[in-house]
């Protein structure tokens, strides 16, 4: 019979302990819209903050009370979108899904070194040193703040100049604010054609500090038969709502520095 | 009054629950990556710290004692440690949702923080009465609070020291607490415990 007492201690502290949590549950109980945890979701849940909220729950909370569109999370692309609009009622919509791209060449081979940079693992802090060890200006410091900002994985370093994986690129646009260079770009993913360059220099001393930089040669522009390309200070750039991906200005480019990312998302 | 205090500073620095007794490790390799989150999980332990105390101190002293039922206080201990927890996270989501976000998960992991249990069957161990029993907890809660937000700044301090690559992360990160724990040994003999 001394089995009793500890028994029926334990298993009265644990109704208790139940009934006391189960009434204080419905005296603090939080009224949360079903909506909510629906929209919530549906998103892809990656918390990485390109909507502009405090991740995938501050979006579905502006979606279901402020009305806000789906089609403010980048990353989830159509199939999510439209997933929520049809949950939500509302119209489609459209958007242009956009991939980031580094544009810059500027690999160890391909430009000069001013000095040996030997600090932090961060191009903020090599940038703070007379503009980084580059001899160009303008050009990818190679350190990686990019890289570590990623959600996805989606960068990697290659003979110090980050390329992104745009297979796994979702567009939301971390890196973009990260680059001290301001060098990384949202382009829309069907505009395969990008001037991989970004240096303002004047032809002469761009040609000198790197092997790819854009010249302002001018070529491309003559040659483009849309138009889509025009000199902005010393920068060829393309315009991807009049591009239509012909090619003539990668053939045209004497320094190599057009690019088609077609092909490097093909292979 | 002179016992209260020498348990409030005995159990803050000579016995830190953290860096002497290594109790809590968990929530201290887990959380201590930003102050700003070390400071709101230590807030969150002391309150769950100074409850349970007083609620376990009654519920050994009333039920597990008259009936010499002192084996059971580790699993009795436990449900309630995991009841006020509950309790706490409901609170919380009502009254401070700002809070009960930034807490996240930590908030229902402090159920297995082993420092609120260890605190428990420790007070039963010395014979504390109720008073003190309460101001061990909120003293060990203290001394928790004070491991963490130094170490978060140890560690706010590693990210963007240049470590080899074989240390990068949860190594340099042990090695780190070793040393702080080292040096925790310099208050040994402040107090007897």
């Amino acid at each position: 019979m001394d089995i009793l007492i500890p028994v029926s201690i334990i298993s009265g502290l644990g109704l208790a302990f139940g009934l006391g949590l189960s009434y204080a549950s419905k005296v603090f109980e939080v009224k949360v819209d079903e909506r909510i945890s629906k929209v919530r979701e549906m998103l892809p849940g990656a918390n990485c903050g390109a909507c502009g909220y405090s991740g995938c729950d501050g979006l579905a909370e502006a979606i279901v009370n402020e009305g806000v569109h789906a089609s403010k999370c980048p990353v989830g692309g159509i199939e999510v979108v439209n997933a929520i609009s049809d949950y939500m009622g509302v119209d489609e919509g459209s958007i242009d899904v956009k991939v980031a791209r580094v544009l810059c060449q500027g690999t160890c081979s391909n430009v000069e070194q001013k000095y040996d940079y030997d600090g932090m693992e961060s191009c903020h802090s090599a940038n703070a040193l007379a503009g980084g060890m580059n001899a160009c200006s303008y050009g990818c410091l190679g350190l990686g703040s990019c890289k570590r900002v990623c959600p996805f994985d989606a960068i990697v370093m290659e003979e110090g100049v980050a390329r992104i994986l745009e297979d796994k690129c979702t567009g939301c646009g971390n890196c973009v604010a990260e680059c001290p260079k301001s060098i990384i770009h949202l382009i829309p993913v069907m505009s395969g054609f990008t001037v991989v360059c970004s240096s303002h220099d004047k032809g002469a001393v761009a040609r000198k500090n790197c092997k790819v930089a854009c010249i302002s040669c001018q070529k491309c522009v003559r040659v483009c038969p849309s138009q889509a390309i025009a000199m902005n200070d010393n920068l060829a750039v393309i315009d991807p709502t009049k591009c239509t991906n012909c090619g003539e200005c990668e053939k045209a480019c004497p320094q190599k520095c057009i690019t088609n990312s077609m092909h490097r998302r093909l292979d | 009054m002179k016992e209260l205090f020498a348990i409030l500073i005995g159990a803050m620095f000579v016995e830190n629950f953290v860096l002497s007794k290594f109790l809590g490790i968990c929530p201290f390799l887990g959380v201590s990556k930003k102050t700003s989150t070390a400071v709101g999980m230590s807030g969150a332990v002391v309150f769950v710290l100074v409850l349970s105390q007083a609620v376990t101190w009654l519920i050994n002293e009333y039920l597990l004692k008259p009936y010499s039922l002192e084996y059971l206080q580790t699993i009795a201990f436990i449900l309630t440690i995991a009841t006020l927890v509950q309790f706490v996270e409901t609170v919380l989501k009502k009254l401070m949702p700002a809070l009960y976000k930034a807490l996240g998960v930590y908030l229902p992991l402090i159920t297995t923080n082993c420092a609120v249990l260890g605190s428990a069957l420790i007070f039963v161990e010395r014979d504390y009465t109720f008073v003190e029993s309460v101001v061990f907890g909120f003293a060990a809660g203290l001394g928790f609070t004070l491991a963490l937000i130094l170490f978060s700044g140890v560690r706010e301090r590693l990210e963007t020291a240049d470590i080899p690559e074989s240390f990068k992360g949860m190594p340099i990160t042990l090695i780190a607490a070793s040393l702080v724990s080292v040096a925790f040994i310099g208050f040994a003999g402040l107090v007897l415990p």
